[in-house]
């Protein structure tokens, strides 16, 4: 063998691990993180943390009773903790919260292997599951002293035909009642932009999600359907939660396709029921479809035949 | 007696109709939101399932085969419209949890698969363990499931609060709850199958005897999908 070795590919590998990736997402949720402590007070950064904590402690345990080698390094239970905290209510009870942390983790993320194994968006089911189980809880929401006006009562979604563009302020720095990480739209964007610059997610779910919900919800008949874009979950599901690399197609064809079905559904939801769920329930229904549109999008190699 | 007891044992574990088979799913998710409701409905499928497979044993050889499942629809729907009058004379609450189900019982996969696949090609008594067997694996499925959904979704067992009001889990008596639960016995029964050793057959994917296995698979020449 005279000591040459040829391993299979990849052979070229970049100095980016999962880690520095997660790390930039961590870095890219703290602006909201901030907003929604200004926001509803300090009580915010208690639910983050221990979110957070209880996510990387229930993969640490994990891994302790399967006998794995542990993954906690990579920062990724880190991130949805964050995630599955941004989707309560600032009033969320701690313990509700840790169930959400544990469904995530347990049934949805190390159930089918881990990360990149799991199916759906770990931080989206964790929110589904606590809005089906503690319904009052999860819409009990905090309405910011620094309220105005017709924003001091209701989350805007809920009166958007009663806004005008003189609240437009309000909505985009988030002074109104929602769920923690939802409100703040200016943070998430900044957050967005962060993430595109460094390069850790493509523009292209993004804009192709928002921009399909405008278009959806204009021609659905929605009320100010340029207003609700910057209320309810919607930036944050788009840039935070759809551009989850497991959970979304990895083709440049697919990742717009993905868009644009998440706002198809997300515009009708809204539009056609009066369910709180629209953002979440249109990303797992698209979370779902993700190995058909892999699969739909796929690239042709160079001199390759099209299966039959 | 010990092949007698094999067949009775089959039906528990190895080839539970629920978990291994999935047959009769859909009145196992929708009934076990009550202990109540889950253990009526075992006990009747089960009550069912032994008289049919007996009936249909004992008429196996007069049965034509061309018209064979209207013959089997019949003999169940028998038993099936005997349980519930019976049940909706003397057990009223009963008989409004498990509603259209027991009704359902007729069509329910497990009877008429195991009138098909055992009772219409075994004796007497061999079909009358197979019945007992399947039916009490599909008690014990449901009577599981329905004690971990009504505690942890409604705090209660057969009505008594167990775990105060406003700590419950509303999604487990949902249905996506009924999947979670359903996914998870299946998963503790294989890993208590293959710790104890069951052999799965690569070729085939699992590990039944395929002489009295429903599923129809590859290894029997893939008779049915």
């Amino acid at each position: 063998m005279n000591g040459l070795f040829v391993s299979s590919s990849p052979h070229i590998r970049s100095a980016r691990t999962t880690q520095k990736i997660m790390l930039d997402v961590i870095i890219a949720l703290l602006p909201a993180l901030i907003a929604s402590a200004v926001i509803f007070g300090p009580r915010t950064l208690l639910l983050a943390g221990v979110s957070a904590a209880a996510c990387v402690a229930c993969e640490a345990l994990w891994e302790k009773l399967r006998k794995q080698p542990s993954t906690v390094s990579d920062l990724s239970a880190v991130v949805t903790g964050l995630l599955i905290a941004f989707n309560v209510p600032a009033s969320m009870p701690v313990w509700e919260l840790i169930i959400g942390d544990m469904v995530a983790i347990f049934i949805v993320k190390m159930l089918f292997g881990g990360l990149g194994c799991n199916f759906i968006n770990p931080a989206m089911v964790g929110r589904t599951v606590l809005f089906l189980s503690f319904t009052a809880d999860m819409t009990n929401y905090v309405i910011p002293e620094k309220a105005v006006d017709a924003l001091s009562s209701a989350t805007p979604l809920a009166i958007m035909g009663e806004l005008g563009w003189n609240d437009f302020p309000e909505l985009l720095l988030g002074i109104h009642g929602g769920v923690m990480g939802e409100t703040c739209a200016l943070a998430l964007i900044l957050g967005g932009v962060y993430l595109v610059i460094r390069r850790v997610i493509k523009p292209i779910i993004p804009i192709s999600y928002i921009g399909s919900t405008l278009l959806f919800s204009w021609l659905f008949g929605g009320e100010q359907p340029v207003l609700s874009l910057f209320a309810g979950g919607l930036m944050l599901g788009a840039i935070f939660m759809a551009t989850d690399y497991v959970t979304s197609p990895y083709t440049n064809k697919g990742k717009l396709i993905f868009g644009i079905g998440c706002g198809l559904l997300t515009a009708a939801i809204r539009i056609f029921s009066n369910s709180a769920g629209g953002v979440s329930f249109s990303i797992l229904l698209m979370n779902l479809l993700v190995p058909y549109i892999n699969g739909l999008t796929m690239p042709k190699p160079l001199g390759g035949v099209s299966e039959k | 007696m010990k092949r007698k007891f094999e067949i009775f044992k089959n039906g528990l574990f190895k080839e539970n109709p629920v978990l291994i088979l999935t047959l009769g799913c859909c009145s196992v998710l929708a009934i076990s939101v009550t202990v109540l409701g889950g253990v009526g409905m075992g006990l009747a499928l089960t009550f069912v399932l032994v008289c049919s497979n007996v009936v249909i044993s004992l008429l196996r050889n007069i049965i034509p085969n061309k018209v064979r499942i209207p013959c089997y629809i019949v003999v169940v729907a028998a038993f099936v419209t005997l349980v519930e009058m019976i049940t909706e004379a003397y057990m009223k609450e009963l008989y409004d949890t498990m509603g259209v189900f027991l009704a359902l019982i007729v069509v329910n996969c497990i009877v008429l698969g195991r009138a098909e696949m055992f009772a219409s090609k075994n004796t007497v008594g061999d079909s009358f363990f197979d019945g007992l067997g399947m039916g009490l694996g599909y008690t014990m499925v449901i009577t599981g499931i329905s004690i971990v959904r009504e505690l942890l979704g409604s705090g209660t067992l057969l009505g008594y609060r167990i775990i105060p009001e406003g700590y419950q889990l509303g999604i487990v008596t949902q249905t996506p709850g009924g999947f979670f639960c359903f996914g998870g016995a299946m998963a503790i029964l294989i890993a208590c199958l293959n710790k104890k050793g069951r052999k799965i057959d690569s070729k085939t994917g699992c590990g039944h005897d395929c002489s009295s296995c429903g599923l129809g698979c590859a290894g029997r020449g893939g008779e049915s999908k």
